[in-house]
């Protein structure tokens, strides 16, 4: 099927080009960060992770994502899915990749990476997320694939792919689950120290994930002609926006119970993120706030059924995209770390040589994506699966 | 199409096998490679738990700590990095930040005024352990937390795990912070990208010798045998009130407070 | 065939290309040693010559297991019974003292570049 790739139109290549020339430009900078070390980065000894790692943390739920079209389609056989999910699952599998190249650009010490395989800690959350992520990523592209190859022959897929479609329903939670407990079990970090870490960061991921989906879908729509269903496109919205409902309510419950048990260590926090410090509003706040205003401005749009399938809906999705985003790409890490261990404030912002880097993982991800879509779309041409 | 995916199916199978069987083999030939034997040093230091108690009646004043952090600074060659990204394994804080759980508005201005000195805890259940990937942080059966620079990733889990800020990243090349020669030539440096922290000395009492710290403090500073009732620390904690940092995260630190 | 002609002058390149560590090899000079300079104070090393040129990187990276994980901080040699405190800098530099002459010629000679002095410190030279 690689060989559809090989008649496509000249724009088509010249945004490949665009991405290379991206990547090239971004990995001379990644190059600088081999040589000179993350001191290129905003990271220090009190917040030691940053942008790269939260970056990894949302793409993971980008990558999990994939499972609101399959379960639907596979344990409840709502067949106006079956068209979409290839976009799913090819998604995730450059959803993967993105967060694979976050955590290699996070390293210390990169070309020593392999050290966790051969020297395997099952202690470590972080060997359990190495682990479901290279197998989440496997499961994609077999699946992805083959039931591509199928469609193309105008065939049933294998019989032996429905097993690993179920398991790879289970798995999707699981990577976002297993991600959720890097943070979740460390003692000492109020802001992560929650038992509904892992709640939360699915809710976050099953609307964020089918929202981005959803909004590169109508740019395709506007490419290609491709035409992902009007029903599916509702119903996919429908669920977007009781996961977004959801996303907004667990966030409720932890300003509960940071503010009403009134214990200073959880309340510092988030305090910090919305409030600042010492009367002055930190750069993230103005980010918190907006991504509040953002959620709210998102579910006043997806929740009115007649709004919800408006030509507003775009609208609705972009900001339900960068309020998530701003949750757990800025907020999760930032509040994470401040205060820090002396419950002291240092401030963190990304460099602009590390915002480069982690744009340089974005323009891979599309790289892949545009690859694996090209691919999907034309199969989709070919079968006269295009449109209603 | 169809054989042909069984084809490449059996040989994926036969292959995922065999990649096996030889990571087992791999396994098995990991017996010694040195025709040698390997022993312990005779006249080092050892204790069942290594523990220190540090007495912080008899220190005042930031002076009062200097040959304690200096002793550490030259014995391991620390670079001196003066902005957020420093590199420490030992130095000096404000109660407040010390202990943040202790302090009240009211506390005696003796108590609330002072420096106190900060290194890693040699946790009994040590977080930052719990979280290397790759075994690179460990803990010795004497209680020390050590690490292996040599393995270390630089993924700085360890770092978000530890509730005490004990440990450093090498943002930058430390050997351009440091003088050349290094202060201790004996002991290598570290590099770039990798975590690090106070190693107790693990080094000197290998030598018989007990901690810089501990040597520069005369006798402030108490280092011995938690498990051993007549040890030095065992009988200062007797005799003395103590606090530790952050008791109630169950990490059961071993550096003891007496106020 | 297509292009019968490129196809053939395209394979032609690339076996020339890919063979190219043989052909160069003959219009260089002939390797004869690394013109390593072996210490003058102690005739043997830890252990013979043979174990010690194969296997040099291995016995260092179980010395480092060995010392820091099992407190095993000495090692008894086989060949003489000679105990050694188990230490890079310590030990191995203070006899191959000369780390241009010893280490460097023979990593270069055979193009692998170990980062040992990140770290440890080449004794002479100070750094």
């Amino acid at each position: 099927m690689v060989e559809k790739l090989l008649k496509a139109s000249v724009s088509y290549y010249l945004w490949l080009l665009f991405l290379c020339a991206v990547i090239c430009v971004c990995g001379i900078v990644y190059i600088d960060q081999l040589l000179n070390g993350l001191g290129i980065t905003g990271m220090s000894r009190d917040v030691s992770w940053g942008l790269y790692i939260s970056q990894f943390t949302y793409f993971v739920g980008v990558a999990a994502s994939a499972v609101m079209l399959v379960l639907p389609a596979y344990f409840h056989h709502y067949v106006k899915f079956k068209k979409m999910i290839i976009f799913g699952e090819f998604m995730a599998v450059a959803a993967v990749i993105m967060c694979a190249l976050f955590i290699v650009v996070d390293l210390g010490q990169p070309q020593r990476m392999l050290n966790v395989l051969l020297y395997p800690t099952p202690n470590s959350v972080m060997f359990y997320d190495m682990i479901v992520l290279i197998g989440y990523l496997l499961l994609n592209i077999v699946i992805g694939w083959v039931t591509l190859e199928a469609e193309l022959r105008d065939a049933e897929p294998p019989k032996w792919i429905k097993p690993l479609i179920y398991l790879s329903i289970l798995w999707a939670f699981s990577i976002h689950t297993v991600t959720a407990f890097l943070y979740a079990g460390i003692p000492g970090r109020h802001y992560w120290l929650t038992a509904i870490m892992a709640a939360r960061f699915l809710s976050s991921a099953f609307c964020s994930g089918p929202a981005i989906l959803l909004l590169l879908l109508f740019i395709v729509r506007r490419l290609t002609g491709f035409d992902p269903g009007r029903d599916a496109i509702k119903t996919l919205a429908t669920i977007i926006t009781y996961a977004m409902c959801i996303n907004v309510f667990f966030y409720l419950l932890e300003l509960f119970t940071a503010y009403y048990s009134n214990i200073p260590g959880h309340m510092e926090p988030i305090t910090f993120l919305f409030a600042g410090h010492g009367g002055h509003l930190a750069w993230v706040s103005y980010w918190m706030w907006a991504a509040v205003v953002m959620a709210v401005g998102c579910l006043v749009i997806l929740i009115p059924p007649q709004l919800r399938t408006s030509r507003l809906l775009p609208i609705a999705l972009i900001m339900l995209v960068a309020a998530t985003w701003i949750d757990k790409g800025l907020g999760l890490l930032i509040g994470g770390f401040t205060p820090n261990m002396f419950e002291a404030f240092t401030p963190y912002m990304p460099t602009f040589k590390e915002c480069m880097v982690a744009l340089g993982v974005y323009a891979v991800g599309a790289l892949v994506l545009s690859l694996l879509w090209r691919i999907a779309l034309s199969v989709k041409k070919e079968t006269h699966h295009f449109s209603e | 199409m169809k054989t042909s995916r069984r084809h490449f199916l059996k040989i994926a199978g036969f292959s995922a096998m065999a990649l096996a069987s030889g990571l087992a083999a791999a396994g098995a030939a990991e017996a010694q490679i040195a025709p040698g034997r390997y022993v312990k040093r005779d006249g080092m230091l050892t204790a069942k738990r290594w523990a220190m108690v540090i007495d912080t009646r008899r220190f005042r004043t930031e002076a009062d700590y200097a040959p304690c952090i200096e002793a550490c600074q030259k014995a391991h060659n620390i670079p001196d990095i003066h902005d957020d990204r420093n590199v420490k394994w030992i130095w000096t804080d404000t109660f407040e930040h010390v202990f943040p759980d202790e302090m009240n508005a009211h506390l005696n201005t003796a108590t609330r005024s002072k420096p106190y000195l900060l290194l890693c805890n040699h946790c009994t259940n040590p977080p930052c352990v719990r979280v290397c990937p790759t075994q690179a942080t460990y803990k010795m059966e004497d209680g020390i937390v050590a690490m292996d620079y040599h393995r270390c990733i630089g993924c700085r889990f360890c770092m978000a795990g530890c509730p005490y800020g004990a440990r450093s990243f090498n943002f930058v090349d430390p050997r351009n912070y440091l003088s050349n020669p290094v202060p201790n030539p004996d002991f290598p440096t570290r590099m770039i990208g990798v975590v690090e922290k106070c190693n107790f000395c693990v080094e000197r009492l290998a030598e018989g010798k007990l901690p810089a710290c501990v040597e520069a403090a005369r006798g402030a500073i108490l280092f011995g045998d938690l498990e051993d009732p007549n040890s030095n620390v065992r009988q200062a904690l007797a005799a003395r009130f103590s606090i530790r940092r952050k008791p109630s995260l169950g990490t059961q630190p071993g550096v003891y407070y007496l106020i | 065939m297509y292009n019968a002609k490129a196809v053939i002058l395209g394979i032609v390149i690339f076996v020339a290309i890919f063979s190219s560590p043989f052909w160069t090899s003959w219009i260089g000079k002939d390797y004869t040693n690394t013109g390593v300079v072996l210490p003058t104070n102690e005739k043997t090393c830890i252990e013979d010559t043979e174990f010690m040129r194969a296997n040099h990187m291995r016995l260092l990276n179980e010395w480092r297991d060995q010392a820091l994980r099992e407190e095993n901080r000495e090692y008894v040699s086989a060949l003489t019974g000679k105990k050694f405190a188990i230490s890079l800098q310590n030990t191995c530099m203070k006899c191959h003292n000369n780390y241009a002459e010893f280490c460097e010629k023979c990593h270069v000679a055979n193009s692998v570049y170990p980062y040992c002095w990140t770290c440890h410190i080449i004794p002479t030279e100070g750094k």
